[in-house]
């Protein structure tokens, strides 16, 4: 397919001559991707998709209940003071954001009457406007109006440091005007390419001005509607008990045309990943279950009775491994790892090298995360855009021992290598979870036939991501040679995930290690990229910086990517569900249905 | 009596205040953060983490946090959850009846087998009802809930499809058909606990019976030519179960603390479910106030069972 042919699509398209989708399923025919597909067409000014599930219902209601199990339960229902998933998918079955993702990554209109373009005048020149359309005719459960007054009012409910919303980062560099009652303006300090941040996704729920109005900031707490939510979803609140069960009916009056299907909703919490993915995949009890952090060989064996599917979507959550350059077992100025301290044998480029060549990613994908993971040796992955072609991984325990015999590290008489008396022997912690665990021992395996001696060091979940300054074992303090775990990517745009490659984001004793570069490796190249891709318009010029980024760590080598991990859920066979790597499972709730 | 009852009363209070402070300070010293989810999240500015530490008063030190617990906590003021910001009082009455109906009616299901097999097995020691109701009993209290639990998922669950495994609070029925559900959802969870309770039960009350059966009392009661049915229930079981009804009281708190392991197995919302959610999302004031409570049953039902000792024996005096 040439230029030419590939614009007079795109006309085609604009004009509506041919479908968005028989455009993705053309392109995909001759080897293009969807998500690079329909960024082409959003490149050219062709609104995106507009539901990723075909919605095929033709009244609303009928359907009986919609019965979810979450295996953390939901404890809070005011999306900004959601602190996990559990809340953000409980929320969002009332209150829902401007837009949302869907699972290539494509924003989708809910609350907005269409997503900005720069041909539709959504997007300013200068990269600093965003004007929204909103929906009209939506109405709040109490059957208000929906308005811009409720958007601005969510802004500066979400920005009061006083009310202590969880979502606040995306607030509070900002301002938002209200232009008519069904235009907003969301007008950033700086040029901003990604922009569809405050009021989309997860941190985007509109909250109604005439619930919470008289409860902004310290009073936060105290507003009734936290615990008996008005919104816009599709389904009204009923009942909620925290940390067990959260009841909704149907909307009657969603704006949506023939949504929502089910007639109640029903989200029970508790118990365990693996009796919940029973529950759905076996009895049947349930309908939806999310989050299943299962072996996949438990997951196939309960899918043969035929009850229920499991579905996979990509996400950008990334498990690595850091390798330490900086010396954990000397304190400087009152912390280990200080970035003034050089490793004595993993600063050595050649050793870092070696050790990336003796992990087993492939083994790893097909007998511990099987659908719950994909090896890779870049950090970014999702959306495909972004993922750096250069980047490739091998494992190749020869050619580590050459790389290390040429590096001048000899076999000591107890068969670990070493060179000037500094033995290549490591500590190499992760959290206590049983596929790392297993990782860690097939990665020890390999690096014994190298002449690497790893002591594995395990520590709880809950000590080791908690940000507890006292304790030495929190995975931000890096008191180890080599760490490994997952990191979580929470928009379909790296720029605020690679953050934690920059310089001024270290973790160290003077930000009480609340920095996000655990590393602590930098590199004055990878700054100035970063720097330069914040500011950056052209999506094609800003994806090549990031992936510079991404490039840089890894091949020095310092981070090594494993697995990018899947969003694994279940559902019953009849069950059409749309969930999504980029938000939280129940994002277009309104579209499910039973077939 | 009264005297006694005031002296205990009295005593109850520097031993509660004792607990709460150890409890308080064990779970501060403890590794943890509530917001540790907000680590990993970059979306969330360091900052607004602070700012929530600092505004949930988790950067004073201990001694200053626990007379804060101390004084609201006298003034009725439970505190409010890290976790779902409402009220922790709000939240263990949610809970209280589910708690009371499983673990109650367990306890209730473990007397009614305990005490008929206890006291015929002890009535007639090694014969073969003894020998199988006691490997019975060995075998029941060898066997943890846990196994148990998924033992019976497995086979009226998954493999029969009989009963739900999934406790829920709400059913959506009504009359006698909600009745029906109710009893289907919670068979499970009450056979497995209450299972286990009647095996240390039946045992416990074999060995008081048979203390009892020898003592010379019995033997004139039988020699004044009563039936045996009499003897068996007047004269024995009536002082053999004294030591059994104070075992029962003892027991007491526990229904009322729940059952962590079955509750989570079968997802019933109960106080215990509630207790280990809030330890694992590092809840403090929930783990706090759940545990005290806990801890002044246990002070109220010892009391309650001393008591009871008097009133069932009258040789004992509260002097």
């Amino acid at each position: 397919m040439d230029e030419r042919t590939l614009s007079s699509l795109i006309e085609n398209v604009k004009d509506g001559a041919i479908s968005r989708r028989s455009f993705i399923r053309r392109l995909a025919a001759v080897g293009i991707t969807a998500p690079i597909a329909s960024q082409i067409l959003a490149w050219n000014d062709v609104a995106m998709a507009q539901a990723s599930l075909q919605y095929k219902p033709t009244k609303a209601g009928g359907g009986g209940p919609l019965k979810i199990l979450l295996w953390q339960a939901p404890t809070l229902l005011n999306p900004h003071f959601a602190s996990g998933t559990k809340d953000q998918i409980a929320g969002r079955i009332f209150f829902e954001p401007l837009a949302g993702w869907d699972k290539e990554g494509n924003l989708t209109p809910q609350l907005a009457a269409e997503v900005p373009t720069r041909a539709n005048g959504g997007l300013s020149e200068d990269g600093k406007v965003v004007t929204w359309k909103l929906k009209q005719g939506v109405k709040w459960h109490d059957g208000k109006p929906f308005t811009a007054d409720d958007v601005v009012f969510t802004w500066e409910y979400a920005a009061d440091p006083a009310t202590a919303a969880y979502t606040t980062g995306s607030y509070t560099n900002i301002k938002v005007e209200k232009v008519d009652d069904h235009t907003v303006k969301v007008i950033f300090k700086e040029a901003t390419p990604f922009w569809a941040d405050p009021f989309v996704g997860v941190v985007g729920q509109i909250l109604p001005k005439h619930h919470f109005g008289e409860y902004k900031g310290a009073k936060s707490r105290e507003a009734p509607a936290n615990l008996k939510p008005v919104g816009t979803g599709p389904y009204k609140f009923a009942e909620f008990k925290p940390g067990d069960i959260l009841t909704g009916t149907r909307n009657e009056d969603y704006h949506v045309k023939n949504q929502p299907h089910f007639d109640t909703i029903e989200v029970k919490g508790g118990g365990d990943a693996v009796s919940a993915a029973r529950a759905v995949l076996q009895t049947g009890e349930f309908d939806y279950a999310w989050n299943l952090q299962v072996e996949d060989e438990v997951l196939k064996k309960m899918e043969t009775g035929g009850r229920g599917k499991v579905s996979a979507v990509p996400s950008g959550d990334i498990e690595f491994i850091i390798l330490n350059t900086t010396d954990p077992w000397t304190e400087v100025d009152g912390e280990r790892s200080s970035v003034k301290t050089k490793h004595p044998t993993l600063s050595d480029p050649k050793v870092r090298q070696a050790f990336n060549l003796l992990i087993d990613r492939d083994s790893i994908q097909k007998f511990i995360y099987g659908r719950g993971g994909r090896a890779t040796a870049s950090f970014v992955n999702e959306p495909k855009q972004f993922r750096s072609q250069k980047l490739k991984y091998e494992f190749n325990i020869d050619k580590a021992n050459k790389i290390l015999d040429e590096a001048g590290w000899k076999r000591g008489s107890d068969g670990i290598r070493e060179k000037d008396g500094k033995k290549l022997k490591y500590v190499y912690q992760t959290s206590i979870n049983a596929p790392r665990q297993k990782t860690q021992a097939i990665i020890k395996q390999a690096c014994q036939k190298a002449g690497i001696d790893l002591e594995l060091k395990s520590v709880t979940a809950s000590v080791f991501f908690s940000s507890d300054v006292a304790n030495p074992d929190t995975y931000t303090k890096l008191y180890v040679d080599i760490e490994m775990y997952t990191t979580t990517q929470p928009q379909p745009d790296p720029e605020r995930f690679l953050n934690q490659f920059t310089s001024w984001e270290i973790a160290n004793k003077e930000n009480k290690w609340l920095g996000r570069n655990v590393s602590r490796y930098s590199d004055p190249e990878a700054d100035k990229a970063y720097k330069a891709a914040q500011k950056e318009l052209d999506p094609a010029k800003r994806a090549a910086l990031l992936i510079k980024v991404d490039e840089i760590f890894c091949e020095a080598n310092v981070i090594l990517p494993i697995l990018s991990r899947t969003r694994v859920a279940a559902s019953a066979t009849n069950l059409m569900h749309d969930h999504s790597g980029w938000d939280v499972d129940t994002w277009n709730v309104a579209a499910w249905y039973r077939s | 009596m009264a005297t006694y009852l005031l002296r205990r009363l009295l005593i109850a209070i520097p031993s509660l205040l004792g607990i709460s402070l150890i409890l308080f300070t064990v779970l501060a010293l403890a590794p943890g953060d509530p917001f540790s989810e907000m680590a990993t999240n970059p979306n969330v500015p360091p900052e607004v983490r602070e700012a929530l530490r600092a505004s949930f008063g988790l950067n004073d030190p201990i001694m200053v946090r626990y007379l804060r617990w101390l004084s609201a906590m006298a003034q009725g003021d439970w505190g409010f959850s890290f976790a779902s910001r409402i009220n922790v009082d709000t939240l263990i009455l949610q809970r209280v009846p589910t708690t009371l109906f499983v673990v109650g009616t367990s306890q209730i299901l473990a007397l009614c087998i305990a005490l008929p097999v206890g006291i015929y097995a002890a009535t007639r020691p090694y014969s073969i009802f003894d020998q199988i109701a006691n490997t019975l009993a060995f075998v029941g209290f060898s066997l943890p809930t846990f196994f148990t639990g998924l033992l019976l998922i497995l086979l009226f669950s998954i493999k029969l499809d009989w009963f739900p495994f999934v406790y829920r609070s709400d059913i959506a029925a009504t009359g006698w058909r909600w009745y029906w559900e109710m009893f289907r959802q919670a068979i499970m969870p009450i056979t497995v606990l209450g299972l286990f309770q009647a095996a240390s039960y039946t045992r416990y009350v074999r060995s008081a019976v048979l203390d009892v059966i020898r003592l010379d009392y019995v033997t004139t009661a039988r020699a004044k030519g009563l039936s045996e049915k009499r003897v068996t229930l007047r004269h024995i079981t009536r002082n053999a179960l004294i030591p059994v009804v104070t075992l029962v009281a003892l027991q007491m708190p526990a229904v009322f603390g729940g059952a962590i392991v079955t509750e989570q197995i079968f997802r019933i919302p109960g106080i215990g479910s509630l207790l280990i959610d809030a330890i694992l999302a590092n809840d403090t004031p929930v783990i706090m106030a759940v545990t005290f409570v806990f801890a002044c049953l246990v002070v109220l039902f010892n009391l309650i069972a001393d008591l009871l000792y008097g009133w069932l024996d009258p040789r004992i005096s509260f002097g």
